[in-house]
């Protein structure tokens, strides 16, 4: 690796202060950084420092993402060979499925990066590594088919207007990745939902063999055709259509369990979200007036983006409750509202995306009553000084 | 009855390069300092000049706005240098000792005589710095009555001396006298924390004061920790403390009347090549503990412990409160991928390196920053170090804000940089965490004056 630094060293002085491309500076530093951890040392404060970095914490995400990724890809094949009623074997899926998703990401992660680098060149900050993350979310909770052009502009409205104008990474309100797919939801509805948009090539008709249907299960809830939903073990194994990420909750549970093994994602939120669904759907259940507050409250949890959301996005430690005790209220509150808009609202067929959304604009005044609860014991234990001293 | 507190709250940072239970004879230094950089909040105002000869005792600056609290020098011999850094702010004083001469500030009784004489002894003397106060973390008003006064007589930081060792080889006497005149200066009561965790030294577990014994994790041998968890400071409040080692020095001072602020301190960090414990006097020069004692390559000398110490040079001084130098290799290098390797050499308090899978072994870190400064992102990390009721994320923004009220509400009088010093060292967005708790402290000792 010596002779790379040694060329890195050699181009740096142009990206400096003063340098040709110092204007580029950010952007430069950014590679390198990516290459090279960088040799800054501590001169105040503590003199040494843990080892881990936001790259570090980025990339444990983007691993616990892969297993929904290689699944959502297998399912895409899978799903679009048997639209057009031919037999498929594994790779092949998968092969497919892959080729579909790569556009999306590369966009996603071009458009969004390519945003954030000049952000940071403004800013003269060095670049964040909040979009490493994003860019591979925001592909995997769109349908397969959304064209390009869509996505790039609604991860440009979520970087710029959910993330830079605050102040980028750490500043944030809202979740950017699901302020993507809320900006898709509601600008072009007819490419984000109903019965044609999950499947690769539904859209366009083609080859699709007659009365195939292409609805998801939450769809087909909606519709009221409870008996055509797949079995609870084949919603939890994935073979369902989708948003590209979202169907399989076994893939995404082992990301779970990669999360909350290494620390960086909440398992109180993880745990209290599905404990809010769980409730709801209870309550549904107790409550029960049609088929669909009927059925098993726990069919909820492989349905839809539940614990896509749970695990990914309610997780993100910005847009949500910063508060120990806020995260339970916090990801408890995400739980009982998806389940809720899912099944009572007949306009949104799933509610996961907008009760995060909700829940994140909520998340402070969660804190701000947990931390006055803090601030209100010191004041009272202040009192009983005053009071002891005045006897 | 002692009082036990458990804490679970916290981090111990295993370092290689524990000082060894060896205690070396003094050492023939040349050169001492008295460093104002020591004492944060704090306006020198120099005394004398470059050539004066002084005697152990003899004052070398005082504070500005306190004129009475006067700094003086370990050890009588001439003031050969006068260091200054930006804007003329006074960095060092140093003294080349010749002879053994001190000035004689008299024997007294400090259970006889009055609080204010023994205050004024203290102050005359150079020894009151010693006695420092929460709120802010700074050199006590010797104006004020405290509601109590605490001493730690443990350490809990990376590589900390063991006190239990040091009171073994240290006197008795002068620590008995040295707590009982601080007794007199408070109208509450005198705690001594020892270390949960161990069987504490005869002197210490006999000591005339009300022990309270703290067993968990770093921070649980910060003074601040244990005052949170015995007698918390409320607005208004004031509470003094004392390292153990100086109360021997204030037992000193009545029973001998000299000023001689020596200490026993340990030598430690993975590039010394035998870590040990030598009795030297504060402010002395390291150069003869580091010669022919450390390994080659480009190293860091601390003064303290690896989280709060102060960085000096090879040929610098102990500082006025440190019990311990430490020595770690600089990081000034770069990594290829560092961020991406599974890291079976790094030490960290998250789950995310492979090193978590070896809970015992010890580590040699070095300065590097492992990374770049970022915003907030990460939370509920730091309140996993902080074994206190408080939110430090939310702290620290207050104080970033110059929010005072909410600096307030949120525990600012509770706290120092030290308490926060582990929050830094696990710092994902690696900011500057112990810079910004010194912010808010002197904000609020202008705004409250």
């Amino acid at each position: 690796m010596n002779s790379l630094r040694k060329k890195i060293d050699k181009i740096k002085p142009h990206f400096m202060e003063g340098g040709k491309f110092s204007r580029l500076r950010s952007v430069f530093e950014g590679f390198e950084s990516f290459l090279f951890v960088p040799d800054k040392v501590t001169f105040k404060g503590s003199h040494i420092r843990d080892s881990i970095d936001l790259k570090r914490t980025m990339i444990v995400v983007i691993i616990a993402l892969v297993p929904a990724f290689l699944f959502g890809a297998y399912n895409t094949g899978f799903q679009h060979f048997r639209s057009i009623g031919i037999e498929s074997g594994l790779f092949q899926n998968f092969w497919f499925g892959f080729l579909k998703i790569l556009p999306l990401v590369i966009v996603s992660y071009g458009v969004g990066l390519g945003i954030e680098f000049i952000a940071a060149q403004i800013r003269g900050h060095e670049i964040n590594e909040g979009f490493l993350v994003s860019g591979l979310l925001i592909p995997m909770i769109m349908p397969i088919d959304v064209p390009l052009w869509m996505l790039a502009l609604a991860t440009a409205f979520a970087v710029i207007l959910g993330k830079e104008i605050f102040g980028g990474t750490g500043m944030n309100i809202f979740n950017p990745a699901l302020l993507a797919r809320a900006f898709l939801f509601f600008s072009y509805p007819a490419w984000m939902s109903g019965d044609k948009v999950w499947i690769e090539g539904l859209v366009t008709g083609g080859n699709v063999i007659d009365g195939f249907s292409g609805a998801t299960p939450l769809g087909l809830l909606t519709q009221g055709e409870i008996s055509r939903i797949p079995s609870f073990l084949e919603m939890f194994i994935g073979n369902i259509p989708g948003s590209f990420g979202e169907t399989s909750t076994l893939a995404i549970l082992i990301g779970a369990l990669i999360l909350i093994a290494t620390g960086i994602g909440s398992w109180k939120i993880i745990v209290s979200t599905f404990f809010g669904g769980l409730i709801m759907g209870l309550l549904l259940n107790a409550f029960a007036v049609n088929e669909y507050m009927a059925i098993p409250a726990y069919y909820h949890f492989a349905m839809g983006g539940f614990a896509f959301g749970a695990v990914f996005m309610a997780t993100d430690p910005v847009s949500g409750s910063q508060t120990e005790t806020g995260k339970w209220i916090y990801g408890f509150l995400i739980g009982v509202l998806s389940i809720l808009i899912r099944v009572l609202n007949p306009a949104y067929p799933e509610g996961v995306m907008l009760a995060i959304l909700l829940m994140n604009v909520f998340a402070p005044l969660i804190d701000y009553y947990v931390v006055q609860s803090s601030i209100k014991r010191r004041l009272k234990r202040a009192k009983i000084a005053i009071k002891n001293q005045v006897k | 009855m002692s009082i036990s507190v458990k804490l679970k709250k916290g981090l111990d940072i295993r370092l290689k390069g524990q000082a060894e239970k060896i205690l070396n004879p003094e050492l023939h230094t040349l050169r001492y300092a008295v460093k104002p950089i020591d004492f944060p909040g704090l306006t020198p105002k120099l005394i004398g000049r470059v050539g004066d000869k002084v005697l152990a005792g003899s004052p070398l600056f005082h504070d500005k706005l306190r004129p009475e609290v006067v700094f003086t020098s370990p050890v009588s011999g001439i003031v050969t240098a006068v260091t200054r850094g930006d804007r003329r702010k006074l960095l060092e004083v140093v003294i080349e000792k010749s002879g053994d001469e001190f000035i004689d500030f008299g024997i007294a009784d400090p259970t006889a005589i009055k609080a204010d004489e023994i205050k004024e002894k203290l102050l005359k003397s150079g020894l009151w710095p010693v006695v420092r106060q929460r709120p802010y973390h700074i050199v006590a008003r010797h104006t004020d009555t405290p509601k109590a006064i605490f001493v730690s007589a443990f350490d809990t930081a990376p590589l900390a001396p063991d006190y239990n060792f040091i009171f073994d080889n240290s006197s008795d006497s002068f620590f008995k006298t040295g707590l009982k005149t601080l007794k007199r200066l408070t109208e509450g009561s005198l705690y001594l924390a020892v270390d949960g965790r161990k069987e504490a030294s005869e002197v210490l577990a006999n000591a005339p004061a009300k022990i309270t014994r703290f067993s968990g994790p770093h921070p649980a041998g910060n003074v601040g920790v244990q005052i949170h968890h015995i007698d918390p400071v409320n607005k208004g409040e004031v509470v003094w403390y004392v390292n153990p080692q100086d109360v021997i020095a204030i037992g000193r001072l009545f029973e001998e009347g000299r000023y001689l602020h020596e200490r026993i301190i340990a030598m430690t960090g993975s590039e010394v090549i035998k870590p040990q414990y030598y009795r030297i006097r504060s402010g002395s020069a390291i150069h003869p503990l580091t010669k022919d004692n450390v390994r080659p390559g480009n190293l860091r000398y601390i003064s303290g412990n690896v989280l709060t110490g102060s960085k000096i040079e090879a040929d610098g001084f102990l500082g006025y409160y440190d019990s311990q130098i430490t020595v770690i290799p600089e990081g000034d290098y770069f990594e290829f991928f560092g961020w991406m390797m599974p890291g079976l050499d790094k030490f960290s308090f998250y789950k995310t390196f492979a090193s978590k899978l070896f809970p015992k072994k010890e580590y040699s870190l070095d300065t590097n920053f492992h990374g770049g400064e970022r915003a907030f992102v990460l939370t509920g990390q730091y309140e996993k170090v902080v074994p206190m009721d408080i939110y430090p994320m939310q702290l620290l923004k207050a104080i970033l804000a110059e929010d005072i009220d909410m600096m307030e509400n949120l525990g600012i009088y509770e706290i120092a940089e030290e308490d926060f010093a582990l929050c830094e060292y696990i710092c994902s967005s690696k900011i500057e965490i112990q810079t910004i708790v010194r912010k808010g402290l002197d904000l609020m000792v202008r705004e409250m004056n």
